[in-house]
């Protein structure tokens, strides 16, 4: 289970990167990527994954 | 003196130093050398005196840069969208590259090195600069160590900030705006979609009562400090247009000194939810007309350009494109000597302004007001041609003398939240209800244009200073008009 940025939406913010528990997400160019091996939808940590909380763009940062 | 953000060859005497006397000297504003305002205090006029965003007087002289190191935010507005790489946008939340500390420190070393007028140095975004705090942090320390004169400022929305005062307390950033555009939740609801905080997103009514809190809490903590705090309100016809005198009340009785308030940027080209829905912005006359009702503080501030969160040079001026990173060569050594000689030329100048316009009004005659458009690119001087003006600044004139009450943009984008693909109707539309445009040159097809459209045009006043020509103008122009009655 991991969650997943949509490169095309990516607007290159970095938001979801500094929220991430898990230092799984990481610039690649000029957008974010998460790691799956890394990605644990914040489970145990916060309530809700917070890439998806703090991602300004729809439809973005989304289930993988 | 290689180039300069305002030609220096248009103040002449920029290589010749002389000494300078009377009030000017002793760095005395108050004297009048330097137009204060009369209800700032000596204490808060002495800080903003050479800030080009707090000081209409400044604006002529000094330049600022925003550093694009806080791309990320907390909170979505219903009139931003940020899109990066879009340069021919000039407006808050737009920026062509983000910056790391260490390369808006190289940016900002070769900015300086070019432009004595750098003063300020601010965090606008292209999000919030405090939602990831220690970057922001971390590129002010780097700033401060290596230029201590620059004055540094932030622009935040106040959510994080109450977290965040401390430091900022400590770095000695002295200039804070926060972007306050409502006090009661209700309104909030309308213009936040969401924020997000304590690790989670929320919406509508209790999105904004957090907001609203926070906002206030910050504000309270900071001015308790002694920090500076503009607050800015974006005017949204329909939403908080009535509400602005609340938030005004509000956030003078817990100290800030300056109350902004800017229009609504709406373009459906922009991408933002206001834009898509057709919210529009308000007329020129609107906004004036709320800025009027609060007086003094707006009046300080209509000289504002809701710059890009990477703009570079005067007000109006956009030079962020030319010191892009992969256009910097060896960066020159930041010379202070050559700051020295423009602050001394710049006190000069301040106070022959004045002593020009004190001298204009003397031979006045009688009048109703009229507006008049003056394209500059600084220094306080009529220096531009007609053709080359994105933007004009705009002088009411009456017997009293000339005051400064805003400007208006040419340019294609963002006039008013509209655009217009032809360019002379936009100029047009800009000098609505303006009698006259003084420019340093015109030619014959555009000054007959601007006749047909009954508005004068005059380089008779090339190179000479604004408010002085504009008030010599004006009592020519009312003595011809007498004789004409009277012959």
């Amino acid at each position: 289970m991991a969650y997943k940025i949509i490169a095309e939406k990516c607007n290159g913010c970095g938001s979801c990167e500094f929220e991430c528990p898990n230092r799984a997400i990481t610039a690649k160019g000029a957008i974010f990527v998460i790691n799956p091996g890394k990605c644990t939808e914040c489970k145990g940590i916060f309530p809700t994954p917070q890439c998806a909380a703090t991602c300004p763009v729809p439809k973005c940062c989304v289930q993988a | 003196m290689t180039q300069n953000i305002v030609s220096l060859a248009s103040i002449g005497r920029f290589n010749n130093k002389k000494p300078v006397t009377g009030c000017a000297a002793s760095g005395n504003t108050s004297c009048g050398s330097a137009a204060g305002p009369d209800d700032l205090s000596a204490e808060v006029w002495q800080k903003v005196q050479d800030h080009p965003c707090y000081s209409e007087d400044a604006h002529h002289y000094f330049a600022r840069m925003h550093i694009a190191v806080a791309p990320a935010c907390n909170i979505q507005c219903h009139y931003c969208n940020r899109k990066y790489d879009c340069s021919n946008e000039s407006r808050p939340g737009v920026v062509s590259e983000k910056l790391a500390p260490e390369e808006a420190l190289r940016k900002v070393l070769a900015v300086a090195a070019e432009v004595p007028q750098l003063s300020v140095v601010g965090i606008a975004g292209p999000g919030d600069a405090l939602a990831q705090a220690e970057k922001t942090f971390r590129t002010f320390e780097l700033i401060h160590a290596a230029l201590p004169h620059v004055k540094l400022c932030l622009s935040t929305n106040g959510l994080a900030l109450p977290d965040h005062v401390e430091r900022i307390a400590q770095m000695g950033i002295d200039h804070v705006t926060i972007t306050i555009n409502m006090v009661d939740p209700e309104i909030g609801a309308q213009i936040y979609p969401w924020i997000f905080y304590r690790h989670r997103r929320w919406e509508g009514l209790e999105a904004a009562q957090i907001l609203h809190e926070r906002q206030m809490q910050g504000l309270e903590a900071l001015t308790a400090k002694g920090i500076l705090v503009k607050v800015n309100s974006v005017l949204i016809p329909g939403i908080n247009d009535g509400h602005l005198m609340a938030v005004n009340t509000a956030v003078r009785a817990r100290g800030a000194f300056l109350h902004n308030i800017m229009p609504l940027i709406s373009d459906p080209a922009h991408g933002t939810h206001f834009g898509l829905i057709g919210q529009r912005g308000p007329t020129p006359a609107e906004l004036r007309q709320v800025q009027d009702k609060l007086g003094a503080d707006a009046k300080l501030m209509r000289h504002c350009r809701q710059c890009r969160a990477d703009a570079v040079g005067l007000l109006g001026e956009d030079r962020g494109a030319e010191f892009a990173l992969n256009k910097l060569g060896e960066v020159k050594p930041f010379d202070p000597h050559q700051r020295e000689i423009y602050l001394t030329v710049v006190e000069q100048e301040r106070a022959d302004r004045q002593k020009a316009k004190e001298a204009a009004q003397m031979a006045q005659t009688n009048e109703t007001p009229v507006l008049v458009a003056v394209a500059t690119k600084g220094g306080g001087r009529i220096n531009l041609h007609f053709g080359h003006a994105n933007e004009f600044q705009i002088y009411e004139v009456t017997s009293a003398g000339a005051r400064f009450i805003g400007h208006r943009r040419t340019d294609k984008y963002c006039v008013g939240g509209q655009s217009d693909g032809n360019a002379f109707d936009t100029t047009l539309k800009a000098l609505d209800g303006v009698a006259c445009v003084l420019c340093a040159k015109i030619g014959d097809s555009p000054r007959e244009k601007l006749a047909a459209a009954g508005i004068e045009a005059s380089d008779h006043y090339a190179f000479e200073y604004i408010e002085a020509s504009a008030i010599t103008w004006y009592a020519t122009k009312a003595r011809n008009e007498a004789t004409a009655a009277s012959a």
